[in-house]
């Protein structure tokens, strides 16, 4: 999206922290926000406001901060990109743990659609980032799996396209949340046992029930009950379906 | 990123490859009749129920995949029928998938019945499906009627057989109901042989591309043994053995095929496996659809016991009170079985200090000391553990608890599922690494079998109550068990970093809850124990009675003094110990009887408390017992069982000597 351009370096550090924060907790308090990046409130509040301009987040004083799709979509592409180039500078450069977060925000920024495609595939589609073991986010390319961006390796990001849904791990999904099965990360074997049981591109699925620990997640699909691992399920990528047809307030396609 | 791991080594394959040896004899006229399906729909309570005592269990050749074969007669006719490792699909990831394939194929069964679990209906016929592709005849059980209708499903069986083209017959399996209609059917389909091919082909450029590959290996006159439309289909979707028998045959047959898995993939933008497994489940589903109702959904029993037995917090309750009832039940009945059996066979003596005499009285004595060993190993100890255990996996409670354990079981590289057999390790070894069969692959298997041989067993707390808790206190016996658990816990540790790997990640199907049959459990219970007896007995008989030989040949005195700088210069026993651990080694409750036949029941004579908890210490991690090293032979081979058998000695002798040393300041 080109209008993600337009961000300044200052401003997609706080998309990234609205990303991880609103994983956990939505809407997510400006103190927060605040602790995390180190600045005064005020500098929070005058930001989040730029920001609601530009329509990435909606803002309720008092209650807090929710990414809205346009703005999940910027802000789980950069981080992606952050957590791509902790792995790379960790697993190529072997730099140390404890220096790549500081390295990778600075690289981040400048780094194309096609040198992050470039790097997933150098190293071998990762999952996670090195430092805190933080799930990298799925791309926005049209791929259903990493086979196919393997594959199609001449096509550049351009003629490949982009996904028009924000999608999100199952890990990240809440209990009873429901969504239809569209990317799976990982190489043919997994994916082909997990079709087996049923988890099939466009599959529909719903979570019933998450193991504290990061134990497994039980999911139905197709009727029947499925336990995954964590390690299988955070590699699965799902678009939240929403039952109720007129969205309510805050029913964001990505959970 | 999670990768499985290469669950097959290309020589274990092509062992499949040689056909499978009957143990049943079949005569020319008899019907062979496969049962094939999904993990839990009930096939083994169908062939049970088929065959009563006329079973046999044993293992695929070379394989540690159970095969039960049995007979039985149906209005004169003699009918075979084999039970087939419950599979998901024919995709070649587990020796399971492996087997069932192969055995279809080649042994050709007059008639496979494909059971499904009727509450889980789309993904049950996902398989079927793949069966039909394959073209075998095919009668279709729908079974578990009784959940499905539970559940508000109303499947019409009708239907069902209109869609698919084959015979299905509605069952209730653990009452016996419908089993009589569905051998009528699997017996005229027999008689017939009529095979049926997929009734509604996929979707348009699937079906057309799959035809096409279908007609050139024909006109290439490829004979694999399976069906060539199943060959095209598996050739499309990539499979690795199936694409390198083809390639040995005809090249020309691979450029085709990789040329129309691209068109395909051109249509779709998605690999070809994935397009053919979506259309097998979009038509699945569309038969499904079209074969079963749902009322308005209401929670069943098991639903909502789910909702205690897996709640992020209760369940870890109900998960514990299922480890610790196990344990309990073992403990208490096992324990108590086993001072009855011993009172009854107070008589006798492991190692007889006074018995001189005749080299057969000699032998003998020693050889009833392995029965004695054998016998009260097996009847305290495996029955109890084996029934209990067949109901918490029958009922479906062995997957809720796996659930919850995961997280923790992934911190020595096992899944939830490996929490069982080191549960089992508590009681004896043996049946614990037997049960590793459970996992997927080799090394998880091996992983947990070696986390079973510390645990402690029950002779080894045995004669950690015996020495420690009796003589020194009962604190310090806890000190041993709490000790225990750490080794366990730092060697697993330690193992995972020798055989690194990527770990299998669990993807467990969670069945609903049901009360198993108590016939089915019993019938279960009995073949497990025994495949251990056959184990057991001749290694305990034989291996007492060449102790027993030795030992009157005062051969044993010798190595003992052999190993004195060890046993008394490292870790400060008495030169008597050498002996011990010699006997031990037979079965550890030998370690206290000799004691005891040496020093008379007042053993604190003879020893320190340090020396007590050194000794109980030592024999407690110091080697697996001779029932735990040939079960390990039998399931991972000479080398492995060595090298696990060493690592325990080691670490006896390393942990046991610190211990000797440190103590001495202490007591």
């Amino acid at each position: 999206m080109s209008s993600g351009n337009t961000l300044s370096e200052n401003a997609e550090e706080y998309m990234e922290v609205l990303y991880k924060l609103s994983l956990k907790e939505r809407p997510v308090k400006t103190t927060k926000i605040s602790t995390m990046l180190n600045v005064s409130p005020a500098s929070v509040t005058q930001m989040i406001k730029k920001l609601q301009k530009e329509g990435y987040v909606d803002y309720s004083p008092y209650k807090g901060v929710t990414l809205t799709e346009e703005g999940y979509k910027i802000a789980s592409k950069i981080t992606r990109k952050h957590r791509l180039l902790e792995r790379f500078l960790h697993d190529v450069l072997k730099i140390k743990k404890d220096k790549v977060h500081d390295q990778a925000c600075e690289m981040e920024h400048v780094l194309s659609d096609d040198a992050e495609r470039a790097l997933c595939q150098l190293l071998e589609n990762p999952d996670e980032c090195p430092d805190d073991e933080e799930l990298i986010p799925v791309c926005d390319f049209q791929f259903e799996t990493c086979e196919e961006c393997h594959k199609r390796r001449q096509e550049e990001v351009n003629q490949v396209g982009k996904r028009d849904k924000n999608l999100v791990s199952i890990t990240d999904m809440k209990k009873n949340e429901k969504g239809k099965v569209s990317f799976i990360r990982g190489d043919y074997k997994v994916i082909r046992r997990l079709m087996d049981m049923g988890i099939t591109m466009g599959a529909h699925i719903a979570v019933l029930e998450v193991a504290p620990f990061k134990g497994p997640i039980q999911l139905l699909v197709r009727g029947s009950n499925l336990a995954l691992g964590r390690d299988i399920a955070k590699n699965v990528f799902v678009e939240i379906i929403r039952e109720d047809t007129v969205p309510s307030k805050g029913a964001l396609s990505y959970g | 990123m999670v990768k499985l791991p290469e669950c097959i080594e290309k020589s274990e394959y092509e062992k499949t490859i040689s056909s499978v040896t009957q143990e049943v004899k079949i005569e020319p006229g008899d019907i062979t009749i496969a049962l094939a399906g999904n993990a839990n729909v009930g096939k083994s309570v169908i062939f049970n129920n088929l065959t009563g005592s006329e079973q046999v269990v044993g293992n695929w050749p070379g394989k540690t995949v159970d095969l039960a074969e049995g007979t039985f007669h149906y209005n004169g006719q003699k009918l075979h029928i084999i039970d087939l490792p419950g599979i998901y699909s024919f995709s070649t990831f587990s020796m399971e998938e492996i087997v069932s394939r192969e055995y279809i194929a080649h042994e050709k069964p007059e008639v496979v019945i494909n059971v499904l679990d009727g509450s889980v209906l789309e993904r049950n016929l996902f398989f079927t499906l793949q069966l039909m592709e394959m073209g075998v005849p095919l009668v279709v059980c729908v079974n578990q009627m009784d959940i499905a209708r539970q559940k508000g499903f109303h499947i019409d069986t009708e239907k069902l057989e209109k869609a698919l083209g084959v015979p299905v017959v509605p069952t209730v399996a653990i009452h016996g109901e419908g089993l009589q209609k569905l051998v009528e059917k699997a017996i005229d389909v027999a008689q017939t042989r009529k095979v049926v091919e997929v009734p509604v082909g996929y979707g348009g450029e699937v079906e057309r591309v799959v035809k096409q590959l279908e007609e050139f290996l024909d006109n290439e006159g490829l004979d694999l043994g399976y069906s060539n439309r199943w060959v095209a289909i598996k050739l499309l979707e990539n499979d690795p053995e199936i694409n390198k028998q083809v390639e040995s045959i005809s090249e020309r047959a691979i450029q085709y095929s990789t040329y129309l898995a691209l068109e395909l993939e051109k249509i779709h933008d998605e690999p070809s496996f994935s397009i053919i497994a979506s259309e097998r489940y979009a038509l699945a589903s569309r038969i499904a659809a079209g074969a079963q109702k749902q009322d308005k959904y209401k929670p069943t029993l098991s639903e909502k016991l789910d909702k205690i037995l897996i709640h992020p917090l209760f369940g870890y309750f109900t998960s514990a009170l299922v480890i610790l009832g196990l344990l309990i039940w073992t403990f208490v009945l096992g324990n108590f079985l086993s001072e009855i059996i011993t009172e009854a066979m107070s008589f006798f003596q492991p190692v007889d200090a006074v018995l001189s005499g005749p080299v057969i009285a000699v032998l003998w004595n020693g050889a009833f000391g392995g029965f004695v060993a054998g016998v009260t190993l097996i009847v305290p100890f495996v029955i109890p553990f084996y029934i209990l255990l067949s109901y918490i996996e029958n009922s479906g409670l062995l997957t809720r608890v796996a659930f919850m354990m995961d997280s923790f079981m992934q911190k020595i590289g096992l899944h939830g599922k490996a929490l069982i057999p080191l549960i089992l390790g508590y009681g004896c070894s043996v049946p614990a690494i037997d049960s590793t069969k459970i996992l997927e692959t080799r090394r998880e298997r091996l992983l947990a079998a070696f986390a079973i041989t510390f645990a402690p067993c029950s002779a080894r707390t045995i004669i950690i109550l015996s020495l420690v808790a009796i003589f020194v206190s009962i604190w310090w016996a806890l000190a041993l068990y709490v000790l225990d658990i750490i080794i366990i816990f730092i060697m697993g540790k330690l193992a995972l970093k020798a055989m690194p790997g990527e770990s299998t990640g669990l993807i467990m199907e969670m069945h609903a809850l049901r009360l198993p049959s108590t016939s089915n459990i019993l019938k279960q219970t009995w073949n497990r124990t025994k495949s251990l007896i056959y184990l057991v007995f001749p290694v305990f008989i034989a291996g007492s009675a060449l102790i027993q030989v030795l030992y009157v040949l005062g051969v044993l005195g010798p190595i003992s003094n052999f190993m004195a700088p060890l046993t008394v210069g490292w870790l400060l026993l008495p030169s008597f110990a050498g002996i011990l651990l010699i006997v031990g080694v037979v079965r550890k409750e030998f370690v206290l009887l000799t004691l005891v036949s040496f020093v008379g029941t007042d053993l604190s004579l003879a020893l320190t408390p340090v020396q007590f908890i050194v000794l109980a210490l030592i024999g407690m991690l110091y080697i697996p017992c001779l029932s735990t090293i040939s079960i390990l032979i039998r399931e991972f081979g000479l080398k492995a069982a060595s090298v696990i058998s060493a690592a325990n000695l080691i670490t006896a002798f390393i942990v046991g000597g610190i211990a000797a040393h440190l103590l001495s300041f202490i007591l």
